[in-house]
């Protein structure tokens, strides 16, 4: 087998069968492989009636078959691989954890720093490939002054990922290529287009892959009835921060930080979730001038572009996946970063990813607390 | 865009418990078959009975094989159809409600499965354990017999391990008690001597494509006297058993192949048995960490199940495909799936053991060179795995 072996994740979605393709235009030695991650029977009051299945959009056979489909057009050894294992422990359950310890998880970030970047890289590495490559966009850089590699945002703002690659760690981004990083989603299509690929024209998947419709509460309260968590155990009071009781509510895993609808409260003014308490069981509304916060704490902090920080720094932070970047300073707290806003931001979401940036280039990333 | 053919390798077929090449003295068989012999067997014309008589011939060479009458088979549409008749079948045929049915827990998912559908009917289903050689014992069978028991459903040779078990005397022990055996005999024919005369069974399930024949037939033997009702209908084929218009060309196919494996079943087996045992040896005695799943001693004769500790089995099967040979973890069946293989674990292996096992199952094309260049490529593979895994 020759050395330079690329193993291409592919999903079966025009991203990465388009990077299968490229890269075997360009005449590198290309293995395609599925991550079988989740079983679509599980949890199968999730599916809508008349179907055998859930919906989620990932491992359904459908993507297997156009993934498989690809692969035979552009010539490449193909195979699925099981991780369903790993993906439960490393992804599913720390997001029902997560989500019962009254945050709001990001799965994706768990997928791709335990599954996408470590267990498919260590598949990669078992059948002889040294690189992996995906359809993210996202663009990874060797700086030759700081020895370091760099994440940098793809050229396509609104298609740029590194919100949930801030765990990439060094040997991880040596080995990995983002063939899509430096195009542009209608390139991509073209491209895919014009190598006749027959995913070109499928649409893109969006919502976190194993929760049909993007329903997290239905996700939350199937996996709950599964686990045999009962109700109760979630269920409590809705209240305001002088401490107004204004309802009740079937489980803290339904509210999110920011989150307006959904409280079934009629008020003159809106209201937001404010925070969620799995402890006292309180879901805690307010107006949206209490969602606005300037400073709050980051956890389990990877470093990318720089070692780490010890005085001050400057960087534009990015608190959830659709937020634009906000400019703020980092302070070194101990193994945590405190992050201090210029101006407050909106719903600062525990849980959730911050990720520091320096322009394009990622500096790091960690956990809100 | 142009198809760029990347890996250019010598294919080797290591997996022929999974399926085998169809042999070209029964490919020729299938094609004239095909080309020349269209009629409906039940048909009353010349055509009819020329397909009639083709389906005759072949039944009457699949008898032969098994020693019994060419009226006590069925032909089937493959293997798990005539497992799933033979169980659902006999149990159909009786006239008591209260059931009881007897297998082992290392059975094939084509019995286990409709044994799962009985139990969620009211029939009782008892799974006997084995142990680490994975061959029943006798006497669990005999302690395993309640009143109400309505058949016992036993393997010949297992799937994954090619352990023997012992059918002659659980015939024996049912015999006694007055109860029907069945025998999933897929991975036995054309491996072993089948009598089923001598066995004293009353039903056995073949499948043609582990014989060098195509996928898509099987048959059921059927004692003369057993009491079994169809679990299909549409028809009067077969004896009203197994109702559809026959694939004579596949049955035809069939016949030839249990002619080809009568003829050399026994050179056949003391050649694969040098090849299995050098192919073991190289391994066991140059790869480290390394042994046999299940008993070596009462197997077919090539099959051989090894475990590689401290790898994964589905990289080890890439890897080695990447490299030119097929092999497989488990069973077919069980590839892809959350849970290791079943047969693995109750032997008592621990799944990650069970995961880091390895099917090869030899058959008419393997070599000694082939043998010595997968000894090579395994190898050569471990070395890799086993340094990847140091250093994660």
């Amino acid at each position: 087998m020759p050395e330079e072996t690329i193993a291409v994740a592919m999903s079966g979605g025009v991203d990465s069968s388009t990077v299968a393709a490229l890269l075997v235009r360009q005449g590198k030695q290309v293995v395609g492989m599925t991550m079988q991650l989740w079983n679509q029977r599980r949890l199968p009051e999730l599916a809508p009636e008349g179907t055998s299945g859930g919906t989620g959009r990932c491992c359904s056979l459908d993507d297997v078959y156009d993934a498989r489909r690809v692969a035979e057009q552009v010539g490449i050894p193909y195979y699925v691989v099981n991780f369903e294992r790993q993906f439960e422990e490393q992804v599913v359950k720390p997001f029902v954890d997560e989500y019962l310890a009254g945050r709001t998880p990001v799965p994706c970030t768990l997928c791709n720093n335990y599954i996408k970047f470590d267990r498919f890289l260590e598949m990669s590495d078992s059948v002889g490939a040294l690189y992996m490559a995906t359809g993210h966009y996202a663009r990874i850089r060797y700086d030759e002054s700081s020895g370091r590699y760099q994440l940098l945002r793809a050229v396509d703002p609104s298609k740029d990922q590194t919100y949930f690659l801030f765990g990439l760690t060094q040997p991880q981004l040596a080995r990995t290529l983002f063939p899509l990083g430096e195009l542009t989603k209608p390139e991509v299509r073209e491209l895919a287009r014009s190598m006749d690929l027959s995913v070109a024209a499928k649409g893109d998947s969006q919502e976190i892959c194993f929760v049909p419709n993007g329903d997290y509460a239905a996700f939350m309260d199937a996996h709950m009835k599964e686990a045999g968590i009962p109700a109760t155990q979630t269920s409590g009071a809705i209240v305001t921060a002088d401490g107004r009781t204004l309802g009740k509510h079937e489980g803290v895993h339904h509210f999110t930080v920011g989150q307006r609808k959904g409280l079934g409260i009629a008020t003159g003014e809106p209201l937001y979730v404010i925070a969620t308490d799995p402890l006292s069981q309180q879901v805690t509304v307010g107006g949206n001038d209490q969602l606005l916060r300037s400073r709050f704490f980051v956890r389990d902090i990877n470093w990318i572009s720089i070692a780490s920080v010890t005085s001050p720094v400057r960087a534009e932070v990015k608190i959830r996946n659709k937020h634009g970047a906000a400019p703020g300073t980092l302070h070194a707290a101990g193994e945590r970063v405190e992050v201090v806003f210029d101006e407050p931001q909106r719903a600062v979401t525990p849980g959730q990813g911050a990720v520091f940036y320096d322009g394009d280039v990622v500096l790091g990333g960690g956990w809100i607390e | 865009m142009r198809i760029v053919k990347l890996y250019v390798v010598q294919r080797f077929y290591f997996d022929h418990n999974a399926t085998t090449p169809v042999a070209p003295e029964v490919l020729d068989a299938m094609v004239s078959c095909l080309g020349q012999v269209y009629g409906n067997a039940s048909s009353i014309h010349h055509f009819g009975q020329n397909a009639k008589q083709r389906l005759e011939a072949a039944r009457r060479q699949l008898a032969a094989l098994i020693h019994c009458q060419p009226t006590e088979l069925v032909f089937t549409g493959g293997g798990t159809e005539a497992d799933n008749l033979a169980i659902l079948g006999v149990l159909r045929a009786r006239s008591s409600t209260a059931a009881h049915v007897i297998t082992s827990n290392i059975e094939h998912p084509a019995v286990l499965a409709p044994c799962a559908q009985l139990e969620r009917e009211g029939v009782e289903v008892t799974r006997l354990r084995v142990g680490a050689s994975g061959v029943v014992n006798p006497d669990d069978v005999r302690r395993a017999l309640r009143p109400a028991t309505a058949l016992i459903s036993v393997m010949h040779a297992n799937n994954e391990l090619g352990t023997i078990q012992p059918i002659a005397e659980i015939a024996g022990i049912a015999r006694e008690a007055g109860v029907p055996v069945h025998v999933d005999g897929v991975q036995a024919l054309g491996k072993l001597p089948v009598d089923v005369e001598a066995l004293g069974v009353d039903l056995y399930t073949m499948s043609a494509h582990k014989l060098y024949a195509p996928k898509g037939v099987g048959a059921l033997y059927v004692r003369k006297g057993t009491k079994l009702a169809p679990i299909i209908f549409g028809g009067h084929h077969e004896r009203d058993r197994r109702p559809g218009t026959e694939n004579v060309p596949g049955i035809v196919a069939f016949g030839a192949a249990a002619d080809l494996a009568g003829r050399n079943l026994a050179a056949d087996a003391e050649r694969l048995t040098v090849l299995r045992d050098r192919l073991e040896n190289t391994v066991l005695s140059r790869i480290s960490g390394t042994g046999i799943n299940g008993s070596r001693w009462a197997r077919t004769p090539n099959t051989s199940n090894l475990y590689f500790d401290g790898v994964d089995g589905e990289a080890l099967v890439i890897s080695l495909d990447l490299r030119g040979f097929a092999v497989s973890t488990g069973a077919a069946c069980s590839s892809g799936a959350l849970a290791p293989s079943h047969v693995l674990t109750a032997i008592g292996l621990s799944s990650d053991r069970a995961r880091a096992s390895m099917r090869f199952s030899l058959g008419h094309s393997n070599t000694v060179e082939q043998v010595d260049a997968l000894a090579d490529a395994l190898e050569a593979s471990m070395t890799h795995l086993r340094r990847i895994s140091m250093h994660a």
